[in-house]
């Protein structure tokens, strides 16, 4: 299989006055055509800015530093006019935030956004109505030439991702990354949408890639897994092999402080200083199969 | 097991209800009602835990704010220590409020950005101990920020200087200001890391020993719920649909919401 993407050296730097964040270190990573590759960590890690890096959706350089090579289908994002980057985002990469009750504009219906974004991106512009009711049913909206006319406030939380699922579908996207898609939604909701993306995925051989802080949702939905900490990958390998057998302490420890049904520990693991430290100090772990 | 049995109940709860109207047309007549709480009933034992389970809009949050009387119950009875306190006029519960103290989920919004760290542990001492002097009040604050694993020097500080699970111990600080027996602790962890998470539910779990304190935690992540619970309540559309003790309940779930929603959890 091929590369779909690949990313090398990667370096974010968010500048306020004098002072200047580091916020992603050179991280490099790849990801084959088919796959579901997953990026785990805390707030702060740099998992989200690295996604947003990929199809240049951060601000502009004189806040935010992007620098690196971003490979996509052979062609350098970071190189790219703004006619090619309008191209790139929705057929090359299309996205999926956390929060879809503010990813969703209130004052238009769900079927009218969903029809922008097929008008502006999709291959086939004919009928966007029809196409559009068509997305919805794909991703199991029950009555969807009716609920095609609705407003976002009129729709739960579930209903509102599933939509966001729709429009990120509409211009067949090559990639598709998914940033804390469940974080928002209960778990019962939260199984229904892992399984709808797991579906789609079979159906329309997408390649996602899912940023996320629940080792619970890796686990029985990526094929590959990178954890990533104060900017950098600290540790990577396939799914199981990573959970089963953590490498790096960084790893370690973030497994360890998961409550796990039925389990019952006395005290939760927590992460503390030495902890920290050895993590800092420790080189990054690539696992094998 | 037998101890458990022998503690006295701190808390009960007699078919609470708490209804808010719908109201419509320009008269705002009222046409129906939003059944939030809708007959729930249970005990909680002196030092005890009791988890309560169900996801957004099973009127969890709503039945603990209905306890410590943030809302109006509809209809219902509190038992606290045996007398009820349902009934009580605000000035009458005014006591009782010294006793239940309430732990929020949104550390961010929870404090506010305007009042140093200080003025945030300090507020309720000033309307409960209203004879206090500053000295008093200042050596309370420090031994509260040190009881929740902050430095007192952090008193001077603004929320906006701290990180979640800071701001949250400045929350769990502000609630242990008054000495209570009775914590509503809701979702305190849900907008939290996992790893800040594992820290703060050590936290609640340390100061329960050590004050003797009485939880009702109110949270959607079963995981947690089981880790920190003796007893666990599972709510859904406003009334509790299975009861039973942290270990049975995911051993042995009767009810099939309970099944449900111990399936939708993923597994490591």
């Amino acid at each position: 299989m091929s590369d779909l993407l690949s990313v090398s050296d990667l370096r974010i730097t968010f500048k306020s006055g004098q002072e200047s964040t580091e916020a992603v270190k050179g991280i490099n990573f790849k990801i084959q055509e088919g796959k579901t590759v997953a990026i785990v960590g805390e707030s702060g890690s740099g998992k989200s800015v690295s996604c947003l890096a990929l199809a240049r959706l951060l601000p502009p350089p004189s806040v935010c530093g992007v620098s690196g090579d971003i490979n996509f289908q052979g062609k350098e994002v970071l190189k790219m006019d703004r006619a090619e980057l309008r191209k790139l985002r929705g057929r090359g990469i299309a996205y999926i935030f956390q929060e879809p009750s503010a990813s969703l504009n209130p004052v238009f219906t769900v079927g009218y956004q969903i029809a922008e974004a097929i008008k502006l991106h999709a291959s086939n512009k004919n009928d966007p109505r029809g196409r559009g009711v068509e997305l919805l049913e794909m991703v199991g909206i029950r009555d969807a030439a009716k609920r095609y006319d609705a407003y976002p406030h009129e729709m739960s939380g579930g209903m509102q991702q599933r939509v966001m699922i729709a429009m990120a579908l509409a211009c067949e996207p090559k990639l598709l990354i998914a940033d804390e898609p469940t974080t928002a939604l209960d778990v019962t909701i939260q199984a229904q949408i892992i399984e709808l993306l797991k579906s789609l995925r079979e159906r329309l051989g997408m390649t996602i890639l899912l940023i996320t802080h629940n080792f619970g949702i890796v686990k029985g939905f990526a094929d590959e897994v990178m954890v990533m900490y104060r900017g950098q990958i600290v540790e990577r390998g396939p799914v199981d092999t990573v959970i089963s057998d953590p490498q790096h302490p960084y790893t370690k420890a973030l497994i360890g402080c998961i409550p796990r049904l039925g389990v019952k520990q006395r005290r939760l693991v927590t992460i503390d200083t030495a902890m920290l430290e050895a993590a800092e100090n420790a080189a990054p772990q690539e696992q094998n199969g | 097991m037998s101890e458990e049995t022998t503690k006295p109940t701190l808390l009960e709860v007699q078919d609470l209800k708490v209804y808010f109207p719908i109201k419509t047309g320009i008269l705002q007549r009222v046409t129906d009602y939003v059944r939030a709480v809708d007959g729930v009933s249970f005990k909680v034992k002196k030092g005890t835990t009791v988890g309560l389970v169900g996801e957004s809009g099973s009127g969890k949050t709503t039945c603990g704010r209905a306890i410590s009387r943030l809302v109006e119950p509809t209809s219902g009875q509190v038992f606290y220590e045996g007398r009820e306190i349902s009934g009580l006029s605000s000035n009458e519960f005014f006591e009782y409020r010294k006793k239940i103290q309430i732990i929020f989920q949104d550390p961010f919004n929870s404090l506010n950005p305007r009042m140093s760290v200080y003025s945030i542990i300090a507020e309720p001492l000033s309307i409960h101990f209203p004879s206090w002097t500053k000295e008093q009040k200042r050596e309370r604050v420090s031994v509260l920020l040190a009881q929740v694993g902050l430095s007192p020097d952090h008193a001077n500080r603004y929320p906006h200087q701290f990180s979640g699970g800071q701001r949250q111990r400045i929350g769990i600080a502000r609630a242990l200001a008054v000495e209570p027996d009775f914590i509503i602790c809701d979702e305190p962890v849900s907008a939290l890391d996992v790893s800040v998470q594992a820290q703060i539910v050590n936290l609640l779990q340390d100061l329960q020993e050590s004050l003797g304190l009485t939880y009702l935690f109110i949270a959607h992540d079963l995981a947690v719920v089981e880790h920190i619970s003796d007893d666990v309540l599972v709510m859904t559309e406003g009334k509790v649909v299975e009861q039973a003790t942290a270990g049975e309940i995911y051993r042995n779930p009767q009810h099939p919401y309970t099944q449900k929603l111990l399936a939708a959890v993923p597994s490591l």
